[in-house]
């Protein structure tokens, strides 16, 4: 992929690749629709330059089903109708996946905090919420019957 | 659209070579400043020198006990490190409370520290602005005014320092060190920040292509008990009106010693340095709390719309000392 040097990764994917999943909300980094993950870390795209990532693993939206089947976070958000107009859904989605990895979802005050970088303005929140409980819940289950 | 280009140097001396030769060069490391204003046309570099790739972020114990935190150290793995939320927590809870997960995982540690004001009239490319174009004006001092600073300011700039990991590190008395066209240095942070003065445009005192290798913070007892306080306009997510990085050691009812540091008043990260000074030997009551902020400030220098700092501040730094003194209560 040859590619101008000013060209963040939220363009490169949407404009570029066709990968229109990550959606452009602000473009300055304060909204959080561009949520995708660089080397298994959640970022913003917008403010990612694609040249950076020379090298690096991306995954966006597109990328969390597997073999059709829909990533346990996109069905809870589907089971808890955790969006309205959707548009910051792609985000909220790959920010709550790496929520849960990372141990921050133990309750609903640090879920509120470590999500606030994903911006709902149709205010899905508790819904968002909800899914997010319902993930880490099955998650910590499935660890337990595993122990 | 002005061309751009982007290299990735692999060693730290090439980086500060390529940078040093160019003066329209920047360097690049989270990127969560620098691409921003790159793309409101605020920065306008012609050379994107990514450092990412510099072996620079790794923590390290410093002999006598500080940490040497690597510039490159992103701000969510700073704070959670164990060292720094057991021995620093002002400095770990500043950073949680900093923009956002995503953006902490991108933003360095060094980065942080050199991030540009959020002022509207800075970051909207038109307006006049003696920081982005020196000599033409400050908007904010008859504007919109209500985030601006109340402290360290002048005719030229109000625009408030953004950071809050910086409030504590002033606290802390860290020290960055750097390296650059001239070698390396040691810069007290407190020295690291200029105030606006007559020459707005100049926030620190890097030279170009002058690199930011680590921040190194002293062994330092009192700061164990160290917590940031951070006052906003929403719960998450934004910068802070008033924020207060504080640590106390009382010994039988006196102040014995005291770091008191503000955020979201000062054109640089302000350490309250009046109001330590009359705090040390003073009993440690909520009087005597209240005549410190007084002191601290009173040569606050208010606008239109930002007067209601003063009192937010005052208050704020009651709060932050009398948790502090109740071992980091909030």
């Amino acid at each position: 992929m040859d590619i101008e040097p000013r060209v963040s990764l939220l363009d490169a994917l949407r404009e570029h690749l066709g990968l229109t999943g990550s959606k452009k909300g602000c473009d300055q980094g304060t909204c959080g629709a561009c949520t995708v993950w660089v080397d298994g870390r959640r970022v913003l795209a917008c403010l990612t330059l694609a040249a950076s990532c020379e090298g690096r693993e991306v995954t966006t939206i597109e990328g969390l089903a597997s073999d059709g089947d829909l990533h346990p976070m996109q069905r809870a958000f589907i089971a808890h109708d955790g969006f309205q107009c959707g548009y910051c859904t792609p985000g909220q989605i790959m920010s709550a996946v790496k929520l849960i990895e990372e141990g921050n979802a133990s309750t609903d005050e640090d879920i509120a905090e470590f999500m606030s970088g994903n911006i709902c303005r149709c205010a899905a929140y508790p819904n968002i919420r909800a899914a997010i409980r319902q993930v880490r819940d099955e998650a910590k289950a499935d660890e337990d019957a595993a122990a | 659209m002005r061309p751009l280009s982007y290299t990735r140097p692999q060693s730290v001396n090439d980086a500060i070579a390529i940078v040093s030769a160019n003066p329209s060069s920047s360097f690049l490391a989270g990127g969560t400043t620098e691409v921003d204003l790159v793309r409101l046309g605020v920065a306008h570099p012609d050379l994107l020198v990514d450092i990412n790739e510099l072996p620079l972020a790794e923590l390290e114990e410093m002999p006598g006990g500080g940490l040497r935190i690597g510039a490159l150290a992103r701000m969510s793995d700073v704070a959670r490190a164990q060292s720094v939320m057991e021995r620093y927590p002002a400095m770990s809870e500043a950073l949680l409370l900093g923009a956002s997960e995503q953006l902490r995982n991108m933003a360095s540690i060094g980065g942080n520290l050199r991030q540009r004001v959020r002022c509207p009239y800075f970051r909207d490319n038109v307006s006049p602005c003696n920081k982005r174009e020196p000599g033409t004006g400050c908007s904010a001092l008859e504007g919109l005014n209500r985030g601006h600073a109340i402290l360290g300011t002048s005719e030229h700039c109000i625009a408030t320092h953004p950071s809050d990991v910086a409030v504590a590190l002033v606290a802390f008395d860290a020290v960055v060190r750097t390296v650059g066209p001239s070698g390396p240095r040691e810069i007290a942070i407190e020295d690291f920040y200029l105030l606006p003065g007559d020459t707005p445009e100049a926030e620190h005192q890097l030279e170009h292509g002058e690199l930011i290798a680590a921040i190194e913070l002293p062994p330092l007892e009192v700061a164990r008990g160290s917590l940031y306080l951070k006052v906003r306009d929403r719960q998450s997510y934004e910068f802070a009106l008033v924020s207060v990085a504080a640590a106390l050691e009382v010994r039988e009812g006196v102040i014995a010693d005291v770091r008191l540091a503000l955020g979201g008043v000062g054109t640089k990260p302000w350490r309250a340095r009046r109001a330590e000074a009359e705090l040390v030997g003073a009993p440690a009551t909520a009087a005597e709390f209240a005549s410190a902020a007084a002191l601290e400030l009173e040569p606050a220098d208010v606008r239109e719309h930002n007067a209601f700092k003063v009192e937010l501040a005052k208050r704020a730094i009651v709060r932050g000392l009398t948790s502090a003194m109740s071992g980091g209560a909030r």
